[in-house]
Formats: structure tokens, C-alpha cells, sequence
């Protein structure tokens, strides 16, 4: 057992935390194959202040001025009814948009990953292609079909369905923006893994579902994660999509994107904090989902696929 | 049965159960939610007919709008191309306190609502904010502050395809330059910036394309002056809840999506061409 522990081969062991000392130069040294120290210094600088200017200062700002009236006044905003009822409807819609998706991703990445078939790279492309639709298209093409002149309007009508400005159109919407984000981690890595080990588990007489339970989900989990953090925060963040769909009715049909918006069209200091509030809630998420995330692709790298580094 | 039965005609046999399974309820989703959506799309602006399809494609204001949107994210791409190269260069080669953090941060445009980036830089830049207080002009509400929302939606693209290949360059061809008697500079130009042309041109690409459907981040930094600085999407939103009918948004969506399309398929070929021409790494 322990001499099997002992033995982690080459390619599964943790990428070494830093690149040889070869190519981390520090600022002392002078080596010909890198650039003069003020170079280095200036290169370093411009970087750091792009990121200063463009990332850092945006998000500390938020929650400047969130708490500028006060940590009372920031729970005060966040209990008010139009804001707890944005929280609660973001949380329902990624409740049902998130599993939604990753159910797709699963059974896109088995039927993509294990078997060879005809027009599979076309259908890869197709899966992607929510990732290229603005989200403000995305948000019309169920008005199209669902509103009032759209193709299935008069049928809802009829039969008293209410799609557009209610939390279906809402979740659709969602489902619709987020949809390639478990797929396109779990394609790639399942590809990789082929399908050896499936075959084994099946050839020793475990049923598909038990070898899908037992070998493919372990071998993947970590990318099944990866996905669904990205997934989530989309899902909650989501808003040209949403607004298109919502009709932005304060306390029933705003999300808490929504909901910011309309209080920063509130010229006062306390709509002001409430919009922030808000914000630095969404913000807050976005720091946890980046911690998890640098840390998954720091403890996990060689059970990430690579191709997701870019979303 | 026969569902199955037309299906193993097209794929290899294997042993794996399921393939009918996964496969048809991926298709059937992938149809509903988004194949059927956007064929609505294309079928609505197709029954304006041709002459009023031709009408509203070609209005002054769609016209600007669209011109606002490709061009604005023209600028906001070529800002993040620059110092996406930058960062990644300083992420890959350098140590420095804090470049963990730094890396990590680089993704934040991916994790942080537009909306919250939106209303953070609109008060940020206002003429009262805490950097629009340092201008004599204007960037909130006017073509600067759009140009920047837009930069800090695609800023991690190039950043991140431009990375792995930097780090799997290898530095034996550097001290072959160095040895063979080239300058850093001439090593740089000449060694290291070929290899990373079609990392740059996808990373610029993403970050394109990301820019010229924006929504949620610009609303809070410009409310939209119609043939000023109005981008294509809030045109579409005015149009559906302006119009009579869909037809005019459908119309312009449709436009904005072929033009999208246009131009990712240009910038393939470009990255081919790149790829043919500086090597295949990438």
C-alpha cells in the first residue's frame, strides 16, 4: 500500500511551483538572456499599474463605497425588501440554471469524449457558441419566441403561461449565457483520459452507470468543480440577457445585477449604498470563486484540462 | 430502437454503454435552448423582407451603433493586446513580491459581474470620482469611459493565451541568439515575439469579440447618446421596447451577429497565416 502511495508517475506529479532558477531572474543578477534592470523595472511597473488601475482600484472601490454610510447602514440596505428579494430570485435561477448545465455538460462530454462519431468537432463548435452571442441577443431570441408577437405568444397567452418578465424567461436567459461552461472542461480532459479505464470497469462487469459513478466522475471531479465554480458566478453576475428578459419590476422580477442598476439611477446617498451593497456581495463572490479557483488550479493543475484556462 | 439503430451508422462501435442516451439528450438541449432560439432569430428578421431588412440595417443609427461598438472594442482589444503582452511577459519571466496575487487577479474580469465592474468604474471615472476627479474631461458618460468598461471586460484574454506558450518557450534558442552574438533587444524581436504572433492575434481575438457584445458593464458608464457613442446592443434593447413589432431588433442582432461572425472568421485565417508563418507553437 505505502509502496504504492510512494509511486506517483512523472506526468501526475505537481508542476514544481516555480520555473527552473534559470529563468526566474531576480532583479540582481544580469544574465544575457534577459533585460536590464530598468527594463525589467519599467516592465514590471507598467504591468502592475495596468492591473492597479483596471482591476485593483474597481473592486476596493466597491466596497469603499458600500460602507460609506457605516456597517449599519450596509445591513440596513441589504434587508431592505426590494434587495432581499433580488437575492432570493439570483439564488433561485442559479439554483436551476447551474444543475441544468452541468447535467448537459456530463452527458455532452460522454457522448463527445467516449465515442468517435461523425460531425463531432461541428458539434464542439456549436456548443461554444453562446460564449459568442452578446448577451443582449441572447436575451432577445426568447422574447422572439416567447413574447407577446413572438412565435409561441398567442399560444401562452391562451394558456396562461408567463414566460417574458417572470423567472422563467429569467432562467432560460441564465441557462442560455452560462451553457458551455461545463462542457468545455470536462470535453477536453475526458478526451485526453480516453477510454480505457471505462473498459476495464465494464469488462469486470460493472454496469454503465456504476463505471460512470465510480471511475469516470472520480477521474474528472476536480475539472466537474472547476466548471461549475465558473458556471455559478456567471449565473449569478448575469445581466444584459436577464435584463432584456426581466421587465425589471423591483421586488418580484430583479436580480441583484438588475437591482443594483436600478438603485444607482436613485440619486442618494443611501441608493447609492444600496446599489454598492449589493455589489460588494457580487464582489465578494467573485473573490471567493477566484480563490477557489487559483487554488484548484494550483493543487490540481494535471487534472484540469488546459483548455479552460481562457474562460 | 430505429433512433438508435441510425445513429450507430454514423459513429464507431464500442463497448461504452450510452452513447444514445448522452447524445440525444445533449442535442435535443443543445436544440431547445440554443440552435431553435437563434433559427427564431434569423426567421424573424427574414420576414421584414429584403427592402425594410436593407432599411434598418443601413439607418444612420444602426449604422453609428454599430460603428461605436466594433470600433470602441477595436481600441479597447488593441489596449489589452499591448499590455496583456506586458503582464504576461512580467508574470512568466520576472519574480517579484505579490506576482501570485497579481496572476490570480488577472482573472477578476471573468468572476466580477459587469454590472459591479460597471457601476465601480462609472463612479471611479465620474467628474467627481476618485480618477475622473483628476481630468479636465469628461469619461464618464462619453466614449472614454466605454472604451474602458470595455477594456476591463477583456483584459485577462490575451494575458492568459500568451502565458503558456512564454513559459514552454524554450530558452536554449535565447542563449543561442545570446552566443551567436545578437543584443536582448534583437533576441527579443527576432527569437521570442515570432513564436508568441498567433497566441497574441487568439488572445486579441477573444478579447474582440468579448468587447463588441458588452452590455452590462457599459449601461452604467454611458447612457447612450443615439449616433454618439450608443452601442449596438443598447440600440437593440431601445428598438424592442420602442418598436411595434420585433423586426427592427431581430434585424440589428442578426446584422451585429453576422458581422461578429465575419470577423472571427477573418482572424482564424489570420491565425493560420500566423501560424504557418512564425511556427506552430500555439
Amino acid at each position: 500500500m505505502s509502496a504504492e502511495k510512494a509511486f506517483i508517475p512523472p506526468d501526475r506529479q505537481r508542476p514544481t511551483e516555480a520555473p527552473p532558477a534559470a529563468r526566474a531572474v531576480s532583479l540582481r543578477t544580469r544574465s544575457p538572456v534577459t533585460e536590464a534592470v530598468w527594463v525589467r523595472a519599467l516592465l514590471i511597473s507598467v504591468g502592475l499599474a495596468f492591473v492597479v488601475v483596471f482591476l485593483l482600484l474597481p473592486l476596493v472601490f466597491v466596497f469603499v463605497q458600500a460602507f460609506k454610510l457605516g456597517f449599519g447602514e450596509y445591513l440596513a440596505q441589504l434587508s431592505e425588501p426590494y434587495a432581499q428579494s433580488a437575492i432570493r430570485l439570483t439564488l433561485l435561477v442559479t439554483a436551476i440554471a447551474v444543475p441544468a448545465n452541468l447535467i448537459f455538460g456530463i452527458a455532452a462530454a460522454w457522448a463527445i469524449a467516449k465515442y468517435e462519431f461523425k460531425g463531432k468537432a461541428f458539434l464542439i463548435t456549436l456548443i461554444d457558441l453562446p460564449f459568442s452571442v452578446s448577451p443582449v441577443i441572447a436575451g432577445l431570441v426568447y422574447v422572439l419566441l416567447f413574447g407577446a408577437q413572438g412565435y409561441f405568444g398567442p399560444w401562452l397567452a391562451a394558456n396562461d403561461i408567463q414566460i417574458i418578465f417572470a423567472v422563467p424567461g429569467i432562467v432560460l436567459a441564465t441557462i442560455f449565457v452560462t451553457f458551455p461552461f461545463v462542457a468545455r472542461e470536462l470535453i477536453p480532459l475526458m478526451q485526453e483520459q480516453g477510454t480505457g479505464d471505462e473498459e476495464a470497469a465494464l469488462s469486470l462487469g460493472a454496469s454503465g452507470f456504476r463505471t460512470f459513478l465510480f471511475v469516470t466522475l472520480p477521474n474528472v471531479k476536480w475539472a466537474l468543480l472547476y466548471g461549475v465554480l465558473l458556471c455559478n458566478a456567471r449565473a449569478m453576475g448575469e445581466f444584459g440577457a436577464v435584463s432584456v428578459l426581466s421587465g425589471r419590476i423591483q421586488g418580484f422580477t430583479n436580480t441583484m445585477p438588475l437591482q443594483i442598476e436600478a438603485a444607482s439611477k436613485e440619486f442618494s446617498r443611501t441608493a447609492e449604498v444600496a446599489a454598492f451593497s449589493l455589489a460588494s456581495l457580487l464582489a465578494l463572490l467573485a473573490l471567493v470563486t477566484l480563490a477557489l479557483k487559483t487554488f484548484l488550479e494550483w493543487r490540481y493543475a494535471d487534472r484540469l484540462s488546459s483548455a479552460g484556462q481562457s474562460h | 430502437m430505429a433512433h438508435a439503430f441510425s445513429l450507430s451508422r454514423l459513429r464507431k462501435p464500442s463497448v461504452i454503454p450510452g452513447f444514445g442516451l448522452t447524445f440525444g439528450f445533449a442535442v435535443t438541449y443543445l436544440s431547445l435552448i440554443v440552435l431553435i432560439p437563434i433559427a427564431a432569430l434569423v426567421l424573424q428578421s427574414a420576414s421584414v423582407g429584403w427592402d425594410e431588412f436593407w432599411r434598418i440595417a443601413t439607418d444612420a443609427r444602426t449604422v453609428a451603433a454599430l460603428r461605436t461598438s466594433f470600433g470602441l472594442s477595436l481600441i479597447a482589444a488593441l489596449v489589452n493586446m499591448f499590455f496583456g503582452l506586458i503582464l504576461a511577459w512580467v508574470l512568466t519571466r520576472y519574480r517579484f513580491p505579490g506576482r501570485r496575487i497579481v496572476d490570480a487577479m488577472v482573472d477578476l474580469p471573468f468572476a466580477l459581474p459587469t454590472a459591479v465592474a460597471g457601476i465601480s468604474l462609472g463612479s471611479l471615472y465620474a467628474v467627481n470620482g476618485w480618477v475622473g476627479g483628476l481630468f479636465d474631461f469628461r469619461i464618464t458618460y462619453t466614449s472614454i469611459g466605454i472604451t474602458i468598461a470595455l477594456v476591463f471586460v477583456g483584459l485577462p484574454f490575451v494575458v492568459r493565451t500568451v502565458q503558456p506558450v512564454l513559459e514552454d518557450l524554450d530558452k536554449e534558442l535565447e542563449e543561442a541568439a545570446a552566443t551567436l552574438g545578437a543584443g536582448r533587444w534583437r533576441t527579443v524581436i527576432r527569437v521570442i515575439l515570432p513564436p508568441l504572433v498567433p497566441s497574441v492575434l487568439t488572445g486579441f481575438a477573444l478579447a474582440y469579440a468579448r468587447a463588441v457584445g458588452e452590455y452590462g458593464s457599459v449601461v452604467f458608464v454611458s447612457q447612450g447618446l443615439p449616433y454618439v457613442n450608443e452601442i449596438a446592443p443598447q440600440l437593440i434593447v431601445i428598438k424592442l421596447e420602442e418598436s411595434a413589432n420585433y423586426g427592427p431588433a431581430a434585424v440589428i442582432a442578426t446584422v451585429m451577429l453576422a458581422l461578429a461572425f465575419v470577423l472571427l472568421l477573418f482572424i482564424n485565417l489570420l491565425q493560420a497565416w500566423g501560424r504557418r508563418r512564425f511556427g506552430s507553437v500555439g
